[in-house]
Parts: structure tokens; sequence; C-alpha cells
């Protein structure tokens, strides 16, 4: 199981997406997301875009106002997880067109929509941007 | 639903959004959502609340859990919404249900039958969605619930479903193997299924499999082989490409799996070549995920059997990796380098400066990605200079985690390859000292062994000067204040063992540091007992050795104060102490020899030595022993006969019971009767073996010689003259109480060394030095241009580091190009993208079924110059039309809504975007800020970042 958990972050350290891909309690998640954002955050451009933190490395990735935070654990390959992220937001810009934070927050539903079909089981499975998009387009018509 | 569309949202949901959003600070942010509770659980529970408010409403719980309050007052409404018609609402539910509940919770039985439902609907969404929460919410007791049922959706004409059908089979195999054991055939069956979508996914529960059971699945190699083949030739789908690399998620999958399959596995290896050969000779290493395909075919070389070609290709691309400006792929480098040294460790040395690089690299992430590198490279002769960097940059640390990791290698590269005793002691003293309480007490009690014991190598003399060289660089460490208890521990042990044994300290010197030691972890019983022992260590070696023994002031205070503790160990210890002065030299050699902590001690189980003085109190009329299983035998039987008596009167039986009881009792051997029973019973104690027990054993009788009865007791004797490596510590007092250790400003002179910073130009002859001590063997014609490059290097750093962040913001936009085309051509091509590519998409699957079966098409596929057009031309072109529309009926009529058509579809979004989404060309754009200010959100006020194009 590589990816362990996706959070978006922005700036201030405010969390837009949480999605875990194993059971952690509310508190343990609270504990989580703010040791890793406090980590991740206060790290600048030209470092690396990978942090170890307790048995999870972290990808991290910035765009404008928001972090990706993607928590992996040892056997993944880091670059592919960066550019998984990317993948993820070119395809939220496909859907939403010049995808801003505030597309995220209030269409929470479809970030997470995307991320199902993207993301099972903690594996990447589908990186068609038209597959991952097709079911949100399909609803979205029908309602 | 109609023109209001799922995805409406109220004023009151905007708003919560838009205040959230621009909450300052934590604090502000928690009293949005608090008052965000309190509406809801109002709200919630209010009758006949229209669908979509309800939606609003759980979405609302969502935010709730997200930012960390607890919103489970609304479960049960998520739960709820799972049943509801529409697929939106439906899938929303779903979403909520699966975010909120673990597999184990009580209300997931209200859901199982809802997915049983789902999993049977026509419309291939719905099932779709219900399996997404097969996949977060089946535990193993609910997986006979919905498996035929998933089983069956293998076979659905619909590749998004089977793609998910399998992955809840994955799921299961995850939660418990056994659960799909006798269904591995239909993961081979999805193998070869003809939308690479499915492929896919199957490589994820093969990978687990394969990881699980390399041997069941080596008559695939060929296939996984053959099907990276066609992949890394652009047979699949477009729509897989990312950055013009063909799949390249899957490619790396398969190489991973490959990576399993072929390691140690020579004919398996060699029908990989080929095909990881080819690979590595497309490389793209311009783009990030080019490097990403690139590293596991790194990873995948490293792992086979060996090929002299790919292992060249792969140090190749291993010294790009490190030459590399960005520290991503210098980390990557680093990994790769880890992995292929196994193999050919000559390959470290090409990259010795690059390494060293990136060792000083302030970068945190690199600098341990190098740690682990080095560990990995240590021999002998480097070893000195690695374990010194680990320590300062272990001191340098604050995260307790990676300190104990790297003070645990540290140890172990010591205990490996240390090149001298006093190196060995010295390195253990700086890991003590600075991780010490981190470190594992097993560590320490290594420590002790191997000084007691020796290295064996050079003969007794060398063993005492490693002992000597203890003994003085510990007596000079107790100066420092603040050492850590395991550290203290093991000085305490030393020092009472071999304080004195060299004649060059004084048993007063040495008693007064202990003395020292005790008062200043006056809350540390089990430091307190250490240093205990060792005093009577040390004085009962001055006794033996005929010198007049002098208690130090200090040290009788201290013992006062002991022979009153609370602590019954401690007070022990202290009498015992007292006890062992009063002797005269004889007993005193006899209790204490100098020196004896690694002899064996010969335990006389059946404790023959007091056979006459049994025979002596038998014959002045004392009982003879009874063996405990005996007595306690006798004592049930006495009460079994009390029982009798009672029994009468009760007229409860008990014959039944009585029989088995002494049958049973004596058939076992006495030998195997537990101790844990034994009564311990106060006796004189004997000399050596006893006197450190807190209970002695009983004397048993001669014919129960070899009875494992006492050995526990006997355990415990050894935990103190025993062979110290072994024993836990005996104490009752809790070893817990223990100072955190912190940054003990201790200086060495070894770090010093290291830590002083010199001028740059130095530092690059001091980087060349290292190289040569950290990879040895580099020849000197190889080291000579290098440096020079290194001067060069060093002086124009800082240039570099503000290079880089250019380097990597040109890296960003350029990859965005592709699928995100410059404004203009965004413009031209949008309008189709928003109102055709939806109902497009679908049969985008479809096409690369047909990609992959036609290999003609495969020509198409070649790379063109021009980037986006390409794209564009292959996503909207290809599509045949006809197909098209037929399908599209055919799809919506799933939904219920047949009679939406394509331009329908187009003119629905279009009308939705005005309530709530901003579509991609300009006109969306302005109707999205047009609401959003009307809202009150906009970019002047307080937040305006949530504005910002992500991609922008």
């Amino acid at each position: 199981m590589g990816i362990r958990f996706i959070l978006m972050v922005n700036k201030q350290g405010q969390t837009r997406l949480a999605q875990y891909y194993e059971w952690l309690t509310l508190e343990e998640r609270r504990a989580l997301e703010g040791e890793i954002v406090r980590k991740c955050l206060a790290r600048n451009e030209q470092q690396c875009s990978f942090v170890e933190h307790r048995n999870y490395k972290i990808v991290y990735r910035r765009y404008a106002s928001l972090f990706f935070l993607v928590g992996v654990d040892n056997e993944e390959n880091e670059l592919a997880i960066l550019e998984f992220i990317h993948l993820l937001v070119e395809t939220m810009d496909r859907h939403f067109g010049n995808v801003c934070e505030l597309d995220i927050m209030f269409h929470l539903e479809k970030a997470h929509f995307m991320l199902e079909e993207m993301v099972m089981n903690g594996s990447v499975v589908e990186t068609s941007k038209a597959n991952i998009l097709s079911p949100i387009q399909l609803m979205e018509k029908a309602s | 639903m109609g023109s209001q569309g799922g995805f409406y949202q109220s004023k009151e949901f905007l708003d919560l959004v838009k205040s959230i959003g621009e909450a300052r600070s934590k604090a502000e942010e928690d009293r949005i959502v608090l008052s965000e509770i309190e509406t809801l659980k109002r709200r919630i529970s209010e009758p006949d609340i229209p669908k979509r408010k309800m939606k609003e409403y759980i979405l609302r719980l969502v935010y709730i859990e997200m930012l960390g309050h607890d919103a489970s007052f609304g479960y049960i409404h998520a739960v709820k919404m799972t049943h509801d018609d529409s697929l939106l609402v439906k899938r929303t539910g779903y979403l909520a249900v699966t975010l909120f509940l673990n597999e184990d919770h009580d209300l997931i039985i209200l859901i199982v039958n809802t997915i049983q439902k789902d999993l049977k609907s026509d419309n291939y969404l719905v099932v779709c969605a219900a399996l997404n929460a097969v996949c977060k919410l089946i535990n193993e007791e609910t997986i006979p619930a919905v498996l035929p049922q998933v089983v069956e959706l293998l076979g659905h004409p619909k590749e998004a479903v089977r793609k998910k059908a399998i992955m809840a089979l994955h799921r299961f195999y995850q939660k418990s193997p056994s659960s799909v054991s006798h269904l591995i055939s239909n993961f081979r069956k999805r193998l070869c299924d003809n939308d690479p979508g499915v492929m896919g996914a199957t490589l994820c529960p093969f990978f687990d499999l394969i990881a699980q059971d390399v041997n069941s699945y080596k008559d695939l190699v060929i296939s996984f082989v053959s099907i990276l083949k066609q992949v890394a030739e652009r047979r699949l789908s477009k729509a897989y490409d990312y950055h013009q690399m063909p799949a390249p998620f899957i490619q790396i999958k398969l190489l991973k799996i490959l990576a399993l399959l072929g390691s140690g596995d020579k004919q398996a290896s060699e029908t990989m070549y080929t095909v990881v050969g080819d690979i590595f000779r497309k490389r793209d290493s311009s783009s990030n995920i080019g490097n990403a395909v690139l590293y596991e075919c790194i990873c995948c070389v490293s792992s086979i059997y060996p090929n002299t070609k790919l292992l060249d290709s792969a140090a190749d691309a291993i010294s790009r990796f490190l030459k590399s400006d960005s520290h991503n792929l210098k980390y990557m480098g680093i990994d790769a380098l880890g992995r292929l040294i196994k193999i050919s460790p000559e390959i470290a040395e090409q990259h010795q400066l690059a390494v060293i690089d990136c060792l000083e690299d302030p970068n945190d992430t690199l600098k341990r990605k190098t740690f682990e590198l080095l560990y990995k490279m240590t021999k002998s002769t480097n070893v000195e200079v690695i374990v010194d960097r680990m320590i300062d940059y272990m001191i340098s640390i604050n995260d307790n985690h990676y300190k104990t990791e790297i003070a645990s290698r540290c140890v172990e590269l010591a205990e490996q390859f240390a090149p001298s005793n006093q190196w060995f002691i010295q390195t253990m003293n700086k890991v003590f000292e600075h991780a010490g309480d981190l470190v594992n007490i097993k560590v320490a009690h290594n420590l002790m062994r191997l000084i007691a014991e020796g290295f064996g190598e050079d003969g007794d003399n060398a063993d005492s000067k490693l002992r000597s060289s203890a003994v003085e660089s510990y007596l000079h460490i107790l100066g420092e204040p603040k050492l850590p208890s395991v550290f203290l521990q093991v000085i305490c042990w030393v020092l009472g063992e071999y304080g004195t044994a060299d004649g060059m300290f004084s048993a007063s010197d040495v008693t007064g540091k202990l003395c020292d030691v005790a008062e200043a972890c006056s809350s540390n019983e089990t430091v307190k007992a250490y240093a205990v022992t060792a005093l009577m260590k040390i004085y009962a070696f001055e006794i033996a050795a005929g010198r007049k023994v002098d208690m130090l002031p200090e040290c009788q205070s201290l013992m006062e104060e002991l022979l009153a503790s609370h602590s019954t160990d401690l007070q022990q210890r202290a009498y015992e102490l007292q006890a062992v002065i009063g002797l005269d030299v004889h007993a005193v050699e006899c209790i204490m020899p100098p020196d004896a902590s690694c002899e064996d001690i010969e335990v006389d189980q059946g404790f023959s030595f007091l056979d006459g003085y049994i025979q002596e109190a038998i014959e002045k009329g004392a009982q003879p022993y009874i063996p405990e299983s005996e007595r306690s035998g006798l004592l049930n039987m006495g009460k079994f006969r009390n029982q009798d008596h009672h029994e009468s009167s009760h007229g409860l039986r008990f014959e039944a019971y009585e029989l088995p009881m002494p049958a049973v009792q004596s058939r076992i051997p006495q030998a195997l009767i537990p101790s844990t029973e034994m009564v311990p019973v106060p006796e004189p104690m004997y000399p050596r073996e006893t006197d450190q027990t807190p209970v002695s054993p009983i004397p048993s009788n001669p014919s129960n010689a070899g009875s494992a009865e006492l050995k526990l007791r006997l355990d415990e004797v050894q935990q103190k003259w025993g062979r110290p490596t072994y024993t836990p510590e005996t104490s009752t007092s809790n070893s817990t109480s223990q100072k955190s250790v912190n940054g003990a400003s201790a200086v060495n002179s070894t770090r010093e060394a290291y830590a002083s910073r010199k001028p740059q130009v130095e530092i690059s002859h001091e980087k060349q030095k290292l190289a040569a001590s950290l990879f040895g063997g580099s020849s000197k014609p190889e080291k000579r241009p290098a440096t020079g490059h290194k001067v060069s290097k060093a002086s124009s750093h800082m240039v570099e580091k503000s290079h880089v962040p250019n380097s990597s913001m040109e890296v960003a936009p350029e990859k965005a190009a592709p699928a995100q085309p410059p404004p203009d051509l965004l413009d031209l091509g949008e309008p189709t993208a928003t109102s055709t590519a939806p109902s497009l998409d679908p049969f985008k699957q479809l096409e690369g079924l047909l990609d992959t079966t036609q290999d003609a098409l495969a020509a198409n596929s070649a790379t063109t110059a021009s980037r986006s057009p390409d794209v564009m031309a292959l996503l909207y072109a290809d599509t045949p039309i006809g197909i098209h529309n037929k399908d599209d009926a055919d799809l919506l009529s799933g939904l219920s809504n047949p009679s939406v058509t394509h331009m329908a579809g187009a003119t629905a979004r279009s009308r939705l975007s005005q309530s709530s989404s901003k579509g991609s060309n300009p006109k969306d754009s302005l109707e999205k800020d047009a609401l959003v200010r009307q809202m009150g959100v906009n970019p002047s006020s307080q937040n305006p970042n949530m504005f910002k194009d992500l991609l922008g």
C-alpha cells in the first residue's frame, strides 16, 4: 500500500482536503496534520520535495497558495508521486478551468470524486484524465 | 432534479466556505466550526429536508471533521443518504461515510445492505460508487456478503466497473488473503483485459501477491515483459500518456513487479534485459516523470540478476541524477546509488565528491539519505570517518525518532568495524552521552560484555588496556552534567569491575566518583543500585588485596541513607555492602573474586553441598523436605477431605473430582513443575550464589537433583554475576524515570576537527580528504581533476544556489505546457473541451481498446515535435463521431435521462456554471468571479490567495 494519505493545505496551514487510505482517529489525524504542516511549510523552494516524518515519507508540491502533500511508505517512487500530484492538479484544472483553492473549497466532493477515481487502496489506478473526469461529468449532466 | 443541479450550493454554504477561507487563525476557524456544529445539530434532524439541502449538510459535516472536530452526530444521516436514488446524492453519501467511518464502526452493518443492492444496479456509475465504498468499508467479516457480487462484476461490460471490482478484490486480499485465495485466476484473467486501465489496476494486486510468493508467478514473467514492451513502444491509448511519456505509472508498476520476479533468478532476469535496456535507451531525462521511470529501472536492475550492460546504463543514469541541480534528483540518485553498490561497490568511488556534496548539503532530507548510503558502504577502512560524521549529525538533530535510528546504526557499525578498542570505547561514549536514553538497553549490556570479555584477539594485555582506557574515559566523563541513565549504568558497572584493577586510580578516587553518581541520580534507583554494587565490588577488591578500607565520609552518609531506603532493593544492597566490609579476606575473595564477571558460574541445582547439613538436621529430628508438588497435593487432599465433610451436610458430591487430582500430580515429573508457586523461606545466606538474591532457594532433596524448579531464582543470581549482557536489570525499581537527553555540550576533540569551519577554499581540500577517507580506494589521477572541479564549484557555490529556484521554477511550467497549453491555445480549444469533452471522454476508453489491438496505430503515436496541437488533435479528432452519439445516448439512459443529447449537455453545463462552478473559458471564469464577488469573497478581501490559479 503505497499512498497512505493525501492532504491539501494552504499557506496558512488550513486543511482544504484530507483523504486517508489507512484508518486514523480524528485525534491522530489532527496531530499528524499539525506536525506535517509545520514541517513542510517551513521549508523553502530550493529544498528537496521529500521529507521524512515518523515512518512516512512526505512528498509535497506547492501550487500558488496550496500545498499538496502525499504521505507514502518506503517502497514508493518519490518522483512518480511528485508527478502524480501534478497530474491531479492538471486534472482539476481541466475540470474547473484555472483551478484555484476556492474551487476545491466550493467543490470539495468533486475533488474527492477525482481522487476516488485516481487512487484506490493506496495505489494509483487511473491516470487518464478523460477516465477520471467522465463519471463526474456524467453526474453533472444527470442532475 | 432538472436544472437545479446536484452541485447546486446555497448562499449559506458559500458563506460558510467563505468564512472558513478567510479565517485568520486556527482559533477563529475553530469558532466558526463550533457554531456550525451547533447549527447543524439543530437543522439536520428536522423533518423533510430536501435532498440537495441534505447533501449540503453532509458536506458541511465533512468540513467539520476535516478541520478536526467531531461530527459523529451526523453520521447516521450520511448513512441514510447512501440509500438515495439520485446518483450524485448517493455518491456523496458514500463519500461521507468512507471519510467518517472505519470498517469496524457499528453503522457499517446498515450500509452493507445498500452496497449489495447497488452492486446489482443497472447504472454502472452506481455500481462504481458502491465498489468505491466496498474498498473502504468492508472488513474481514463482511467480505462474504459482497464477494460473489464483486467476482461477478469482474465480467462487467464497463471497464470502469471491472477495474474497481479488481481493486475491491485487492482490498479483500489485503484484509484477509485467505478470503480470495481461490480467486487468483481471476487476477490472471484480468491481466489480459483489453482495457489498459483494468490491466494497470490488476498490477496492484499482483505486486502484493508476488511480494508474498514469488515462485507461483514465475510463469507470468513473459507476460509482464511483453506488456512493458508494448507500453514502452506506445501501444497504449494516448489518454494514458503523461508529458509525452507512455503510461509511466504502469511502466513503474511493471518494473517493480519485474524487480521482484527477477531477484536471484537468472533465467527470469534474462528475459527482462532487453526491455529494461530499451527503456534506458529511450530515456527522457528532461522531465520528472522520465526520471521517475529511469529511477525505477535502476531499482529493477539492482534487484534482478546482474547484467553488465544494464549496470553500466544504471550507473550512467545515477551520475546524471547526482550531477543535477535539482535536490529531488540528487536524492533519487543517492537512493539509487545505495541500491546499486550492493552489486557493484566500485561505482561509489566514481561519485565520491557528489556524495560528499550531498552530505554537506543544508537540506536535511538529502543528508539523511546520504547517511543511509554511507551506512550501506561502511568498511573497516572508512568506519571512523563515517561514524564520526553520523555522531556529529546525531548531536545536531532534535528528532528523537531519527536520533534513535542513527544511534543504533553508529553502534552497529562500531561493533562491526571498530579499528581499535580505544576508538570503540570513545565512540560508544559519544553515542551514549548524546543519545543515551534513546538507545536500546541491550546496547548497553553489549558494551559491558565487550569490555568484560575483550575482543579476544590480542590476548589479555590488550583487553586490560581496553578496560583501563574505558575506566579512564569514564572517570573523565563523569564530570559532565546530566548523563543519560543507561550510560551511567554502564559507567558504574565498569568502574566497579575494573576501576581499581590497573592501579592507576585509587579506591577513594573511584568510590568518590561513584558516590557522586548515586547522589546526583537521587531519583533514579536503577543507577543508584548499580553504583552501590560497584562500591561493594571496589571495597571487596580492596579487602581482598589486603588493604585497609577507609570509607569516605560521603560514602558513609550515602550508606546510612540507603539503609533506610524505601526501595527494598537498595536497602538490601546497602546491607550487603555493610556485611561484606565486615568479612575477612578469605570470605571476601570467595564472594567477590576480582575480574570474574566472565566466568561461568557453575550452579549445583541439586544443592548437593548441603547434603551433610540436611542429614544432620534430619538426625536431630527435623522433618524431611517434601517437594512442593507433593506438599500442595497433600494440601489439596486435605482440603478435599474437609470438603468431604461439608459435602455430606450440603448434599454436594465431590467424589467425581477427587480422584484425578493426586493422580495427575504424581504423574507430572517434578522437574516440570513451575517454581513460581514456590514459597520463599528465609534461610541463612550462602556465599557467592546467594548473597545477592533477595530470596534464597529452599534446599531440595538430593533425589531432586537436576530439578529445574530453582531455575528462575538462579537466573537472578546470574544477573548479577553472570554475563551482564543478557541480564535485564534485576531491581524492581522503575528504570524509566530517566532524564531526557539533550545537547549536553560535551566537545570531543575528534569532532572538533570536523566541526571547525574553515575557509571555503580549504573546504574543498577537506572534502577531498574526506572523499579519500570515505572511498579509500580511489586512485590519485582521478582525484586531481575532480579537486580542481571542486574548487570552482565551491567558489561558485552561492551562485549555484541562487540558480536552483530558477531551474525548479522552469520545470513546472514546461511540464504544464502539453496538457495545459498557453492561454491563447486554450481559448480556442476549451469551448470544445467543456462542452463536448465530457461526453467524448468515455469513448477514449474504447479507443484505448482499439489502440491496444491495432498495432497499426502505433505508427500514429510516434512523438511529434509540436506538442500541444498533437495532444489536442488526438483528443478530439480521433473519436469517431458516429459511434459517439449512439453510445452517448446509451450511457445516459443508464442515468435515466435519455433525452439529454450532446448539445443539451453542453447547455446544461453552462447553465450550471452560472450557479456554481466556473468553466474554463473566459466567460465562465468571469461568471465565477462575479458569483463569488457577489458572495462577498473577492480577491481584495482577506485571503486573495484563494483566487490564485494553481497552475498559473
